[in-house]
C-alpha cells in the first residue's frame, strides 16, 4: 500500500502543478480609462489594449516575424489586383457568449466598419476610392469582400479589424479573442476573463489561453507603475522610460528587456507654411535645404541616444525605422555629426559666423525657437542638447515647452511657431499608413500642410511616388517607390529625424512564454500563450 | 525667539548673497553640458554632482536660487501694490465702489489660476530668451496674484475709515490725498508688509509648480522650481540624496520668510492692541 502511495502523491502533485500553470490572473497597467469598448473604434492605448486582448481577427501579423498568420480565417487570397479579398473561415467558432461565428458576422462587421457615421480610423484605412464596400457571402464559411478601388496591403489591414457578432445579445461585447470584458470599475481596473469558447489550442491540444484573467489597472503615473512592478503588484510594463528601465535593471536585470529598436521616432521640423506669421527672413532660412541639412549635421544624435535615452535608442535614419524589417531602406545611414560640414553648408547659403553668432546675408542673427510638449522630460532634454549643439555653430535656440493642446493648435491651425520637436509611433508598418503625412495636400503634412499644389519639386515627386505605391499591387515595385521617398526625405530633411527609441519592457520572471517584440503591443502580443508561475495565482 | 529671527535673517542674507554672486562662486556655467559625465555623483569638480545632461548641479542651484529669490520679491511687490490699490480704493470709498471691486476680486479668486497661467503662457510669443521668459513668468504671477491680498487690505481700510481718528482728521478738513498719505497708508503698512512677505514664498512655490509642469522657466535657465522637477521620479527612489538639496534650500528659504512674517504679525498685533488701548491715537 505504502509503495503505491508515493507514486500516487507524485502524480497528484504533478497534476496540481499543471493545473496551476493553466490559471492565474495577469496584472498590468493601462494609462487611462478606455475611451470606448467599441472594437472598431480604438482611439488610444487603453482601448487599443482591451480590443487587442478581446478581439478576434481574421488574420494576425506576428509581431516578431511581421508576417500575417491565420486566425479566424484559415486562408485568404487577394484578388482582382487588390480590389477583392477572399476569406475561408475556420469551422465551429463561437463568441464568448456561445453565439456561433459565420460569414454573416464578417459581412456585418464590414458594414459597421465602413459606416461613415462611425468615423472609425480602422475603417478609414480601407477607403481607397468612391463607392461602397460590398461583402458576398459564398457559404457560412466563405466570404468575399469587394472594394471600389485597389487597397494596398489589403490582407494585413485585417489585423486591426475585430469581428463583431450580428446575432449575439451582447452585441459588441461578445468576443472572439482569448479574453472578454467581465468587469469594469471606473477609474480602477478592467477585468478580462478567459473566453471559454476560444478556439486556439497549444501544441499538446490544451485550450488556450492559459491565464484565467487579465486585470488592467488604470495608472497614469509611470513612476508609480514601476513601483508597483517592483512590489510585484503588476507583472508587466509595456513601455518603460529609459531611466526607470535602468533603475529596474539595477534591482534585477532578468526582469527588464530591451526588445531592440522600435518604430517610435523623435524628430524636429521647421515651419515652412507660407501663411505662418513668422518673419520673412526666417522663412527663407527654413525653406533652404542647405540650412536644414546644416542644422541636422550639427546635432549630435549619438550623444542624444546615449545621454537622454541611456543608450536605449539609435540615431534615426529617416522616415522608416529599422524595426520595420521589410520597408526600411537599408541603403540610408544616419546623418553624421559634423559641425564643420554644417558651417560649410551655411557659408554656401550666404551665412557667416561673427563673434560666435551666425548671421544671414542681410545681417540678421540666426535665432529660432523650438516648441515642444511640456512635462515630457526626454523631449525637453533633447531640446536642451540641440540648443547646446547649435550654439557651437552660432545659432541661438530658445526652447519653449507648452501644454499639449497649445502645441497641437499651433502646428495644426495657427501655424504660429518656428520649429517643433515631437515624436511619432508608426504603428502601421505599411507606407499606406503614412499617406496622411507625406502627401502635400494632407493636414498631417506637418511642415507645410494642406497645400493646393506641391510647393517644391521634391514634394511633387513624393506625391507622385506615394500615389504610385498606393495604386500598385506589386510589393517589389511599392518597395522601390517607398525607398525613393525615404531617399528624398533623407536629402531634403523636411523632418530632421533624431533618434529611434528602443522598445523597453519589464516582465516579471514569473510570467512565462513572454517574447517581447519591438512592435506594439510589445509584451502581450501573444497573450493567449502567457503563463504565470503558481505562486502568482 | 530673537536668536531664531537673527538666524533666519542670516540664512536669507547668505542665500541671497550666494545667489547674487553665482557668477563668481559657481564652478561652471549653469548651461554647460559635461556630456561625458551625466548624472555624476558629487566630486571635487562637481560639488553636488551633475544632472541628467551632465550640467553642474551646484552651479544650477546658485543660479536657480538667484532667479527665484530676486524675481519672487519683485512679483510680490507688484501684487502688493495692485492689492493696495484695489483693496484700498474699495475700503476707502465703500458703497458701489467696494461692491464692484470685491466682485472683481471674487472673479480673480474663482479663476483656476494654474490654468489661467498656462493659457496666458501659451499665447505669449515663443521666441523670447529664457531670461525674458522667466521675467514674464514672475510678472504674470505678480499681476494675477493680488486678489486675496486685496480682500484683506479692503477689510483693513474699511475698518480704519470707521475709526475715530479718521473721523477726527476729516472733521479737521483733511483732503482725501492727505488722509491717505498721513493716516491710511501708515496704518496699513503692517498689513501691506505682511501681504508682501506672504506673497514671496507663495510665488516661489507657484513658480516651482509651473516649472514642475514644464511651464515656468525655459531651458537652459534654472530656477528652484525647475530643479525640483528631478524629484518627480523619486518614487522609483533614486538613492542620490544630493538631488534633494534644491528642495532643502526651498524649505529653508520659505521657513525663514515665515519666521520673519510671524514676527511682523506679532508686532502688528501688539501695535493694534496699543492703538485700542489709546483710542483716537494713530497706530
Amino acid at each position: 500500500m505504502r509503495r503505491l502511495l508515493f507514486p500516487c502523491m507524485a502524480v497528484l502533485l504533478l497534476c496540481s502543478a499543471i493545473a496551476a500553470q493553466m490559471g492565474g490572473e495577469l496584472r498590468f497597467c493601462i494609462p487611462s480609462e478606455p475611451n470606448t469598448f467599441n472594437p472598431l473604434l480604438p482611439q488610444e492605448v487603453s482601448s487599443g489594449t482591451i480590443i487587442y486582448l478581446t478581439g478576434g481577427v481574421l488574420l494576425r501579423v506576428n509581431r516578431i516575424t511581421q508576417m500575417a498568420e491565420p486566425e479566424l480565417a484559415t486562408s485568404w487570397q487577394v484578388l482582382d489586383g487588390g480590389k477583392r479579398i477572399h476569406f475561408q473561415l475556420r469551422e465551429g467558432l463561437k463568441f464568448s457568449d456561445g453565439t456561433p461565428f459565420s460569414a454573416e458576422d464578417v459581412a456585418y462587421t464590414m458594414q459597421k466598419l465602413m459606416d461613415p457615421e462611425l468615423h472609425s480610423p480602422t475603417g478609414d484605412a480601407f477607403r481607397s476610392g468612391e463607392g461602397k464596400v460590398t461583402t458576398r457571402i459564398l457559404s457560412p464559411l466563405a466570404v468575399d469582400i469587394v472594394f471600389p478601388a485597389m487597397v494596398a496591403n489589403l490582407a494585413k489591414l485585417f489585423d486591426t479589424v475585430p469581428m463583431l457578432s450580428s446575432r449575439s445579445p451582447q452585441k459588441d461585447m461578445a468576443a472572439l479573442g482569448p479574453f472578454y470584458v467581465a468587469e469594469h470599475k471606473a477609474g480602477l481596473y478592467i477585468l478580462l476573463k478567459r473566453n471559454p469558447y476560444y478556439w486556439k489550442k497549444d501544441s499538446s491540444g490544451k485550450q488556450l489561453p492559459y491565464l484565467d484573467a487579465v486585470r488592467l489597472e488604470i495608472e497614469l503615473n509611470k513612476e508609480i507603475e514601476a513601483l508597483r512592478f517592483s512590489r510585484g503588484e503588476v507583472q508587466m510594463i509595456t513601455s518603460l522610460q529609459p531611466d526607470i528601465f535602468e533603475k529596474l535593471a539595477s534591482q534585477n536585470a532578468a526582469q527588464v528587456q530591451d526588445a531592440g529598436v522600435s518604430s517610435y521616432t523623435e524628430f524636429l521640423w521647421f515651419n515652412l507654411a507660407p501663411t505662418s506669421p513668422i518673419a520673412a527672413y526666417k522663412r527663407v532660412w527654413f525653406t533652404s535645404t542647405g540650412f536644414r541639412r546644416a542644422v541636422s549635421e550639427a546635432i549630435n544624435r549619438a550623444d542624444m541616444a546615449r545621454i537622454v535615452f541611456h543608450g536605449h535608442a539609435q540615431p534615426a535614419v529617416g522616415a522608416v525605422s529599422p524595426a520595420n524589417k521589410f520597408w526600411f531602406n537599408a541603403k540610408l545611414k544616419p546623418h553624421p555629426y559634423d559641425p564643420d560640414s554644417a558651417l560649410r553648408r551655411l557659408r554656401q547659403d550666404g551665412f557667416r559666423l561673427e563673434n560666435g553668432a551666425l548671421r544671414d546675408q542681410s545681417g540678421n542673427e540666426v535665432e529660432f525657437s523650438i516648441m515642444t510638449v511640456a512635462n515630457n522630460h526626454a523631449r525637453e532634454s533633447m531640446a536642451a542638447m540641440i540648443q547646446q549643439d547649435l550654439k557651437k555653430i552660432g545659432i541661438k535656440v530658445n526652447v519653449v515647452s507648452l501644454d499639449f493642446h497649445a502645441v497641437i493648435e499651433r502646428i495644426g491651425e495657427t501655424f504660429n511657431y518656428e520649429a517643433c520637436l515631437l515624436g511619432l509611433l508608426y504603428s502601421d508598418l505599411d507606407p499606406n499608413g503614412v499617406m496622411n503625412v507625406w502627401l502635400s495636400s494632407e493636414s498631417d503634412h506637418q511642415w507645410n500642410p494642406r497645400q493646393k499644389s506641391p510647393a517644391t519639386g521634391w514634394e511633387t515627386e513624393i506625391d507622385r511616388l506615394m500615389r504610385a505605391q498606393a495604386s500598385s499591387g506589386d510589393e517589389r515595385l511599392r518597395k522601390q517607390y517607398w525607398d525613393r521617398v525615404q531617399e528624398i526625405a533623407w536629402e531634403q530633411e523636411p523632418f530632421i529625424y533624431l533618434v529611434d527609441k528602443n522598445a523597453l519592457v519589464a516582465i516579471s520572471p514569473k510570467v512565462k512564454n513572454a517574447h517581447p517584440s519591438a512592435l506594439h503591443p510589445q509584451t502581450f502580443w501573444n497573450a493567449e500563450h502567457l503563463k504565470l508561475e503558481p505562486s502568482d495565482h | 525667539m530673537k536668536n531664531v529671527r537673527i538666524a533666519a535673517i542670516a540664512v536669507l542674507v547668505v542665500a541671497m548673497g550666494a545667489a547674487l554672486g553665482a557668477n563668481y562662486i559657481a564652478p561652471a556655467s549653469y548651461e554647460q553640458q559635461f556630456r561625458e559625465s551625466p548624472s555624476a555623483s558629487p566630486s571635487a569638480q562637481h560639488l553636488l554632482g551633475t544632472d541628467d545632461l551632465g550640467r553642474d548641479r551646484f552651479a544650477r542651484l546658485l543660479h536657480g536660487a538667484r532667479v527665484s529669490l530676486v524675481l519672487a520679491p519683485l512679483a510680490a511687490a507688484i501684487s502688493t501694490v495692485l492689492a493696495a490699490f484695489f483693496g484700498g480704493m474699495a475700503g476707502y470709498f465703500g458703497g458701489w465702489m467696494e461692491r464692484w471691486a470685491l466682485t472683481v476680486v471674487d472673479l480673480f479668486l474663482s479663476i483656476p489660476w494654474l490654468f489661467l497661467l498656462i493659457s496666458v503662457r501659451a499665447v505669449l510669443p515663443l521666441n523670447i530668451s529664457p531670461q525674458a521668459s522667466v521675467v514674464v513668468t514672475f510678472l504674470l504671477l505678480g499681476f494675477l496674484g493680488w486678489a486675496a491680498s486685496a480682500r484683506i487690505i479692503c477689510a483693513g481700510t474699511r475698518d480704519m475709515m470707521k475709526s475715530e481718528f479718521v473721523a477726527l482728521a476729516r472733521a479737521t478738513g483733511f483732503s482725501g490725498v492727505k488722509l491717505v498719505r498721513l493716516h491710511v497708508l501708515p496704518n496699513l503698512r503692517g498689513t501691506l508688509l505682511a501681504q508682501f512677505w506672504i506673497s514671496v514664498p507663495v510665488f516661489i512655490i507657484t513658480e516651482a509648480n509651473l516649472s514642475a509642469l514644464g511651464l515656468g522657466v525655459s531651458e537652459p535657465l534654472p530656477s528652484l522650481g525647475s530643479l525640483l522637477r528631478e524629484l518627480q521620479n523619486v518614487v522609483t527612489l533614486r538613492p542620490e540624496p544630493w538631488i534633494f538639496v534644491p528642495l532643502a534650500v526651498l524649505i529653508v528659504v520659505v521657513s525663514c520668510f515665515q519666521i520673519l512674517l510671524n514676527r511682523l504679525s506679532m508686532e502688528r498685533s501688539s501695535s493694534e492692541r496699543t492703538s485700542i488701548e489709546r483710542p483716537g491715537a494713530p497706530a
